[in-house]
This record gives structure tokens, sequence and C-alpha cells, in this order.
């Protein structure tokens, strides 16, 4: 039996470069999709993951990637298992992997909070900020956009429409 | 324990999002407004993608070797287990938009309170899926305050809405006689202790949309029961076509 050349850090670092398929600045480690990787006494790694929203079509490929890549790396056994505790969020994004979404035209998610009121008649809180000319002065145009995870906004100073990573 | 009353359990839960999800997909490409199309969208991949969470888990729970597909696909009418109100075909706009809230602070409710079982699979799909129906409703109350409290004609056609609609309220939070034992275990959510909290906040956002709710008392049933009115079964028909002409196909 030889010694296993890779380690739970090596196949962090493998995962980084798995990108969301719809946002493919950010990896799927990044995203917060991937909770663990245990790598056991053969080599054998089973990576935990957690799907962003429940009818997300891209958990399939993402699943799919990350079997692929690791065994491109010369792993000899991948298992992706699914959990949904604790529910994803998108707290969980980094402050580094924020700045690469706004750099690619993506406002980053604000913080997730939960109002007690169902329909509240006015929003709480600001809108993200252009990530084009970055003024403040910008506007919902709707809570749903070309992905699940993304709501539509548009800037009113440089008129330019854009994506928001919604914070949930 | 038998394994028999988490499976139904189950099927009622993951019947009701697969149905009213694929209601809402019908929409698709029908849209009043770009915007709304892809809400409409993104409501119907949610619910569709917690039913998928659903079928899946009640797949193993009754070890009959048959996956969430075969439960989605491969089961008639009379075998499905989701509320009336989840199988009423879209009507129009207002109908739809007042059936997604309607049914929406059911869903939250709902979700609230599983996310608290002691089951832990069904706790996790819960509190995920709790995220997802509370921007559904947010966004459906907008919707009903801004047609009822619209123009003359968006009033009366969400009138109608609600009037039609309601009679399908009630089945909702009639509680199944086969979840005692899981309800008592904290496995499950006894439906008929949400309806009160269901009746404050559906009460507030009609009044704020200056809509009435009806004083009918009677209530439509059967759909818990598998006894469904005709529109399940052509929903089915169009839902399964594919996958049962071609069982087991790979794409």
């Amino acid at each position: 039996m030889v010694a296993t050349a890779y380690d739970r850090e090596r196949v962090f670092a493998w995962l980084e470069e798995v990108k969301d398929p719809e946002v493919p600045v950010l990896s799927v480690v990044e995203l917060g999709v991937v909770r663990d990787a245990v790598v056991d006494a053969d080599g054998a790694v089973t990576v935990t993951v957690t799907p962003t929203y429940s009818g997300c079509p891209a958990i399939r490929v993402i699943e799919e990637s990350i079997h692929d890549t690791l065994l491109a790396k010369g792993v000899l056994r991948v298992t992706v298992q699914t959990v949904f505790t604790p529910a994803w969020t998108t707290d969980w994004i980094p402050e580094t992997a924020r700045a690469k979404l706004e750099a690619y035209g993506i406002a980053p998610p604000g913080l997730a909070h939960t109002s007690d009121e169902l329909v509240p008649l006015r929003r709480a809180g600001t809108g993200p900020r252009c990530p084009f000319c970055k003024s403040a002065n910008t506007a919902l145009r709707s809570e749903f956009g070309s992905t699940a995870c993304k709501a539509l906004w548009v800037c009113a100073e440089c008129t330019q429409p854009f994506e928001e990573f919604k914070a949930i | 324990m038998s394994s028999l009353p988490l499976f139904s359990a189950l099927l009622r839960l993951a019947d009701d999002r697969l149905v009213l999800g694929h209601r809402t997909s019908e929409w698709c490409g029908h849209g009043p407004i770009l915007e709304e199309d892809i809400a409409l969208a993104n409501l119907a991949l949610d619910q569709i993608g917690q039913a998928n969470h659903l079928l899946t888990y009640a797949a193993t729970v009754e070890k009959a070797s048959r996956d969430e597909d075969a439960l989605a696909y491969f089961r008639d009418a009379i075998e499905y287990r989701n509320a009336l109100l989840c199988e009423l075909p879209n009507g129009d706009f207002g109908v739809t938009i007042v059936r997604q809230f309607l049914y929406g602070v059911y869903s939250v409710l709902q979700w609230d309170a599983l996310s608290k079982s002691k089951d832990g699979t069904l706790a996790g799909i819960a509190a995920k899926s709790l995220k997802e129906a509370r921007y559904h409703v947010r966004h459906a109350g907008e919707w009903v305050i801004r047609l009822g409290d619209g123009t003359d004609e968006s009033h009366r056609r969400a009138q109608v809405a609600v009037d039609t609609l309601w009679p399908y309220t009630g089945e909702l939070f009639m509680q199944p006689a086969d979840e005692a034992e899981l309800v008592a275990d904290g496995i499950t959510a006894d439906v008929s202790l949400l309806e009160l909290a269901w009746e404050v906040q559906v009460a507030d956002v009609l009044r704020r949309a200056t809509l009435t709710a009806p004083e009918t008392a009677w209530m439509q049933r059967g759909g818990r029961e598998g006894k469904h009115t005709e529109h399940l079964g052509h929903l089915l028909a169009e839902m399964q076509i594919v996958a049962r002409s071609h069982p087991d196909a790979k794409w």
C-alpha cells in the first residue's frame, strides 16, 4: 500500500478549479457549495456538497465536474454526497469572491436577513451599487433574473442594467 | 414504527409542490411581461426542485426500488396526494397569482414548522425551502395588492380569483388521520394548527388589496385521498408523456 499523495487541503485546492457553470468567475468552494472533503486511507475522496437553490439546474453539472476534476488529478475513487443542513446562504461567500463577482459585472449579495413581515409594503435596506459606475442610485427591476440566484437591477446614473447575486 | 405513514406524508408535501410547480411552468413563454415570465419560471423551478428533494427522500423511505423519477412520472392521478388547489387550471394572471399567494402563505408556515422536525433530512429540506417560499409569497403578495388595489378591471378579476379559489383552501388544513403518530413524535407538523396564522396573514394582504374573502363555509376536498378533479389527469398526461413513451431513456 502506498501513502496517499494528497490530503484534504490539496483536494480543496483542486476543487478551486471547478467553477459554477452559471457564474464561471466563482469556484464551487468560494460559492459555499462544497461543505467538506474527506480523504480516506485508501485515497478515496468523499466530497459533501449542498445545493444553492432547490431547483438549481447547475447542481448536477457541478457534481459531475467535481467528480471528473478529481479523477483527472489522479484520485482513484470519488463520491459526491448531498446534505441540506445547514441550508446554503450567500453569507458564506468570502470578500475576495465578492470582489470577483463585482469585477465580472454582477453585484455581490448583501447580508441575508429575514423580515418577520411576509409581504412588506416597503422593502427594507438599500440596493446594491452599480458594478459598472459604482453609483448607489440603482432600482430593482425584477427580483428574478436569468438564473435562480440573481435579481435584475438597473443603474439610474449610467443606465446600465445589471444583475445582483441575491442574498438568501 | 412502519415507514408507510412517513412515505404518505412526504408524498402529500411533494405532490403539492410538483403539481403547482408544473402548473406555474405552463406560464413559461406566456407571461404578461418578460420580467414576470422569468419570475414565474423561477418559482416553478424552486417548487419542482423542492418536490424532487422530497420524492428522493420518499423513495429511500419506501424502499420499494423506485426512484424519484418513477414516483413523479409513473404514478396515476389516483395515486397523487396533492391538494385540489394545486391542480386547478391557471385561469388568468389574477387566478395564477392569487393561488400562488394563498398557497404560498401556507407553504411558508408549513416549511417553518417542518424545519423543526426531529427527522434531520426533512428538517433540512424544509429549512432550505422556507427561504425560497418566503420570496415566493412576497412576490405573489405584492402582485395581489397591485391587482386588487389597481384598476377596476384588475380589482374585479382579482376578486373573482379569490372567490373561485377560496373553497379549495380548507383542504390544506385537514390533518390526515394516518399522521397522528408522526406528529406526536415531532416528525411532521399538524397542518390544522397552521390555519389561524394563515388566516391572519391572508386577511392582512387582502385588506391592503381592497379584496374580501367570501363568507363560504363549504370547502372542497378529495386530493389528499386521491380523489381529484379532471384537471389533474390532463396535467399528468402532459407531464408524464415523454417519460412513459421512452421508459429508462437517458438524456
